[in-house]
């Protein structure tokens, strides 16, 4: 099981990153996506990762998960939503602002560096 | 007055001149003024206590942990500087609004003057020494912004820029010599550092410290090779110079060096490098002033030349010397800031500072020559002026000063700059003042108003009722000097006296005032000499260094930050990836501590699904709406794992955060392009594969090996287990966590939500306020539209779904203590239940029936759960602190109050506002010239009479 979560996670990762250094702002914020994923569930497993034992507090229950990690990948999990609604929407304004969704800076687009002079 | 008010006042009062500005400019000057004598008359009431040889101290602790502490301390050498500081500022003050012309904005001269002034009240009253150097920054702030203060010159602006990089970097020294100072002693006290001369002395970090401070009391107070900063800085108003570069700012790092001698000096190294740097500074200093031709300027190496003579006084590391640098800093206050002022009337009046343009103001302003003549000839030396006796005191302590093995160094070079010193002074009375009178002035000089002349007049009463009077002044001189020594040095016995007998000083002086006349007779011919011979121009150097470190930096920078963000993607990755194997090459790796455990089928099915999608999103991601999809798959397989490895409020919050994620890339698929073409080369993306499976296979193995072993520390997660129940009164632990345990963590996360949505909201209004939305009201679909945008089906059933979600949020919200559920999940659940409603009935439908804007939610959940945090204030708890109880109200069972759930509905509201604040505005650029908003809420209503609706047609 700890493989396959494991191999689940380098997954996740090496296509997020992949998917990062693609040079549209879609295929980016895709990879930040999948990034989001693999970091939220490693954050998870540091925990250890248990079937069957929850969180919640039972009388028949003699064995808990680490519940600590999970409530720190939920608030994680909802704030990496609003990060990936401000970084769309950065995305958008750059796209309907100039045309281009490159996420480099295009060299015809660059501006000539100011001397430093006031 | 307490000392917080001395300090506090000129930070205060420099809010009213800013505001004043309206009022005119005597109501601005009258307010800075009242402000000043304030403080002023505070410092005055302190002056029994200093004469009764005590020390006035006030306390607060700011960051003791640190060591930080807001911490004053007025003995005589602060009640001193203090006075100057002050006493010179109202002078000033009333100046400056003569000065300043109608263009000029008072308020804000006004406002830097008071801003600089409470700086340096802060450095000489700081007994700690960080908040010390918290002041001493802010004088380099507060300086830059007085010198450049005439915006409209070039000169100013890059005098001020040269001002602040030199004092800026000697601060920085400094600040690493105080910290190395406070390391030694064990405090950061002044008081605590100035008992231990022996303790750091002999401490082998005593020479870095004494290097790092020193450099920034030589940038400070402009001493070789730091000196060229304060000519250039003379581009700023002559009130401006006349209060910093001759009474204050310079006087900073004199101060400084003053306050730390009964600890640093008496040393070889302090010796050697001190005087060593004062004797140079004051020759050079000297030599150059009397070939400037700008009064400004001669007066500005003058000022540097005779920082270096006081500098050299405390080199010396006598109690003499010690002595004679109190005494000569009370001197140069006094004539120096007159010769300032006056400098700046015949600047004024004339409308040049260039002594070949002058010549025989003698007669045509007489009071200001009477000034400037007294001052002058107190700075060459001359008998019953207060520089003479000041001047007989360094030559005196020169003769005694045996440096590098040589008697005669010291005297002889003393001895020369002394001589330069006279001639310059010579030269201004006899250059500007005598002569003919001229026809070719600028303007036509006269004297001005009093309110400009009483200012420097009134310094020349202290020049010579010293000089004819020393007595007068050997109290406080030695009052001051006490604490200049300390506990380091017996008080000598000398008194201050214009007759010594004919001891060696005389005949020093008398060569030094003889040569400088005869200096001004060979003056032509030693100017042409001076002009033949070739000098390095310090400003030209000083660009030269600057230009080369921006290309240094430039060097460095630029290949990795070009502008690409891909490269910095992949260096970042790599670098990360690198270092992790570092490390694991470098640390041990223990053996597994468990067996692996058995995969469920079920698991293996949902390993498989997300793997397989993962992969589709690599091959596939050019097609965006195929690759939205997949990704949709990734996040629903990871919810199912959170299900199947006990997070079932995890799997809760990953499940509804991916729908409401999936509707925004949607909104935002439908502006972007539907496809990303192909652009990198095969070579580039064989480069990315490679560092994408390094990443991959590094977090693998780190997962793996992480998950098959136990922690090294226990958890503090036991705690919360215990405690859940017992402290939070629920038994979800996730939960209890998150609103309780951890609350104040979670009411972070709630405040970077909601401004994360106000982004989004700001963002979308200036898009839509921009050339955007003309673009987006004239944009035309790319593909076909469905006929019906509205349809039937889906609005009734929204419609009826509506009631239910809100009811299973309400439970998961309520359920959320005691089982999987909770405030966050709530307000995703109860977004998704609106969400569906714009979906269905379009955007302007739904917005007419919305009651509250989003903001508003957001603002109330983040105000309910601060305001939660807030009650148990009353109930003097800390912020947060939670309490709860069970009630029964019959018919119901039995429940729970838990302060806890109050901020839950914080939590509840701002989610819910956040989310559809975000997905709002993504709807909202939306909006299309030609497709008109519908008034109902679906396209086709069997009880409407309009049989053939205007969407439904409308289908391209």
């Amino acid at each position: 099981m700890e493989f396959l979560i494991a191999s689940a996670i380098g997954v996740m990762t090496a296509a997020g990153i992949y998917l990062v250094l693609r040079l549209r702002t879609f295929p980016v914020i895709l990879g930040i996506s999948l990034l989001t994923y693999a970091v939220n569930v490693f954050l998870f497993t540091s925990g250890r990762v248990v079937a069957g034992a929850p969180p919640v507090l039972r009388d028949d229950v003699t064995t808990y998960t680490d519940p600590l990690p999970q409530a720190l990948v939920l608030t994680a999990i909802v704030i990496s939503f609003g990060m990936t609604a401000v970084v769309v929407m950065i995305g958008l304004g750059a796209f309907l602002g100039s045309d281009d969704d490159h996420v480099d800076d295009q060299p015809d687009t660059l501006e000539n560096e100011p001397e430093g002079k006031v | 007055m307490s000392l917080f008010f001395i300090v506090a006042l000129p930070f205060f009062g420099a809010l009213l001149p800013g505001l004043m500005n309206p009022a005119g400019r005597s109501a601005c000057a009258g307010v800075t003024f009242t402000v000043t004598l304030a403080a002023f008359v505070g410092l005055l009431t302190n002056l029994p206590a200093i004469i009764a040889g005590d020390i006035v101290t006030a306390r607060v602790d700011w960051m003791p942990a640190l060591g930080l502490n807001f911490t004053l301390m007025l003995d005589s050498l602060g009640f001193f500087f203090a006075l100057l500081i002050l006493g010179i500022g109202l002078l000033i003050i009333a100046y400056a609004r003569q000065y300043l012309s109608r263009n000029d904005n008072m308020g804000e001269f006004f406002t830097y003057l008071l801003l600089f002034q409470g700086a340096m009240v802060g450095i000489v009253l700081s007994d700690n020494i960080l908040l010390l150097l918290i002041f001493w920054e802010l004088t380099s702030l507060s300086s830059f912004l007085l010198i450049g203060y005439w915006k409209h010159l070039p000169e100013g602006r890059q005098g001020a820029r040269m001002a602040l990089t030199v004092t800026g970097m000697g601060g920085l020294a400094m600040i690493g010599g105080m910290l190395i100072l406070g390391q030694i002693v064990g405090s950061y006290d002044l008081s605590v550092i100035l008992q231990n001369r022996e303790l750091i002395q002999a401490d082998p970090l005593y020479l870095p410290a004494l290097i790092l401070i020193l450099l920034g009391c030589f940038t400070k107070s402009a001493q070789f090779p730091f000196h060229f900063w304060l000519p250039h800085a003379m581009a700023a108003p002559t009130p401006v110079s006349a209060y910093l570069h001759s009474a204050t700012m310079v006087k900073a790092g004199i101060f400084l060096m003053a306050r730390m001698w009964p600890v640093l000096s008496g040393t070889t190294e302090w010796f050697v490098i001190v005087t060593t740097a004062g004797l140079i500074t004051m020759v050079l200093g000297a030599v150059i002033a009397l070939f400037k031709h700008d009064l400004k300027a001669l007066l500005a190496f003058s000022t540097v030349s005779h920082l270096g003579l006081i500098t050299m006084l405390l080199g010396t590391g006598t109690a003499f010397g010690a002595m004679a640098a109190v005494f000569h800093i009370l001197n140069h206050a006094t004539f120096k800031a007159a010769l300032f002022m006056s400098a700046g009337i015949v600047d004024h009046e004339a409308h040049t500072r260039d002594i070949r343009r002058l010549g025989g103001l003698r007669r045509l302003m007489p009071v200001t020559f009477m000034i400037v003549m007294l001052a002058a000839l107190s700075m060459a030396g001359i008998p019953l002026l207060n520089g003479f006796l000041s001047k007989e005191m360094m030559l005196e302590e020169a003769h005694h000063t045996v440096l590098f093995g040589s008697h005669w160094l010291v005297p002889v070079l003393a001895t020369v700059g002394s001589l330069f010193s006279a001639a310059y002074c010579f030269r201004l009375i006899s250059h500007v003042f005598f002569g003919p009178v001229r026809d070719d002035y600028p303007a036509k000089p006269h004297d001005p108003p009093a309110g400009m002349w009483l200012p420097p007049a009134l310094l020349i009463i202290p020049v010579v009722v010293i000089g004819v009077a020393p007595f007068v002044a050997e109290p406080f001189v030695k009052l001051v000097t006490a604490s200049v020594l300390g506990n380091a040095a017996e008080m000598p016995s000398a008194h201050l006296k214009i007759w010594h007998g004919l001891v060696p000083a005389l005949y020093m002086s008398i060569i030094a005032v003889l040569g400088g006349l005869a200096m001004l007779f060979v003056f032509r011919p030693a100017l042409r000499l001076w002009d033949a011979v070739p000098r390095p121009e310090a400003k030209v150097i000083f660009e030269a260094i600057i230009t080369m470190a921006v290309k240094l930096s430039q060097v460095l920078v630029l290949p990795l930050h070009n502008g690409a963000f891909t490269r910095y993607a992949a260096i970042g990755t790599v670098t990360i990836v690198v270092a992790g194997y570092y490390a694991w090459t470098t640390g041990t790796v223990g053996a597994p501590m468990h067996d692996m455990q058995t995969a469920d089928p079920v698991l293996i099915s949902g390993w498989g699904m997300l793997v397989a999608a993962t992969i589709g999103m690599v091959f596939l991601h050019r097609n965006r709406f195929l690759s939205l999809i997949l990704m949709g798959i990734v996040g629903l397989m990871v919810s199912i794992g959170f299900v199947f490895l006990s997070a079932p409020d995890l799997a809760m919050t990953q499940f509804t955060v991916e729908v409401v994620t999936i509707i925004l890339l949607l909104l935002a698929l439908n502006f972007l392009p539907n496809n990303t073409p192909i652009e990198s080369t095969v070579l580039r993306r064989m480069r990315d594969v490679a560092v994408a499976v390094a990443g991959g296979l590094a977090s693998f193995a780190l997962a793996y090996y992480y998950m098959l072993r136990d922690p090294v520390a226990t958890s503090i997660s036991e705690f919360h287990l215990a405690n859940s129940y017992k402290g939070g009164g629920g038994t979800n632990v996730v939960n209890v966590i998150l609103v309780d345990f951890r609350g104040f963590d979670t009411f972070g996360e709630i405040i970077v939500l909601s401004i994360a949505a106000l982004l989004i909201y700001a963002l979308t209004e200036a898009l839509l306020s921009g050339p955007v939305r003309t673009r987006l009201l004239n944009r035309k679909p790319d593909q076909p539209q469905a006929g019906g945008v509205h349809p039937m089906m889906m609005v009734v059933l929204t419609r009826g779904m509506m009631p239910v979600v809100m009811m299973v949020g309400f439970y998961i919200f309520l359920s959320g203590h005691n089982e999987p559920g909770g405030g966050f999940i709530a307000g995703l659940i109860v977004s998704i239940g609106v969400v569906m409603q714009y979906m269905a009935s379009g955007f302007s439908w739904t917005s007419a029936r919305l009651k509250y804007p989003y903001h508003g939610v957001i603002g109330a959940g983040v105000l309910v759960a601060g305001f939660t945090g807030i009650g148990s204030w009353f109930v003097d708890k800390p912020f947060l602190t939670s309490d709860f109880t069970y009630v029964r109200i019959p018919p119901f069972q039995e429940f729970e109050l838990a302060t806890a759930a109050l901020f839950d509905v914080g939590v509840f509201l701002s989610v819910v506002g956040a989310v559809m604040l975000s997905l709002e505005s993504f709807s909202r650029l939306a909006r299309r010239k030609d497709a008109v908003d519908s008034e109902h809420p679906m396209d086709i209503d069997p009880s409407r009479s309009d049989p053939v609706p205007r969407t439904a047609g409308e289908g391209v």
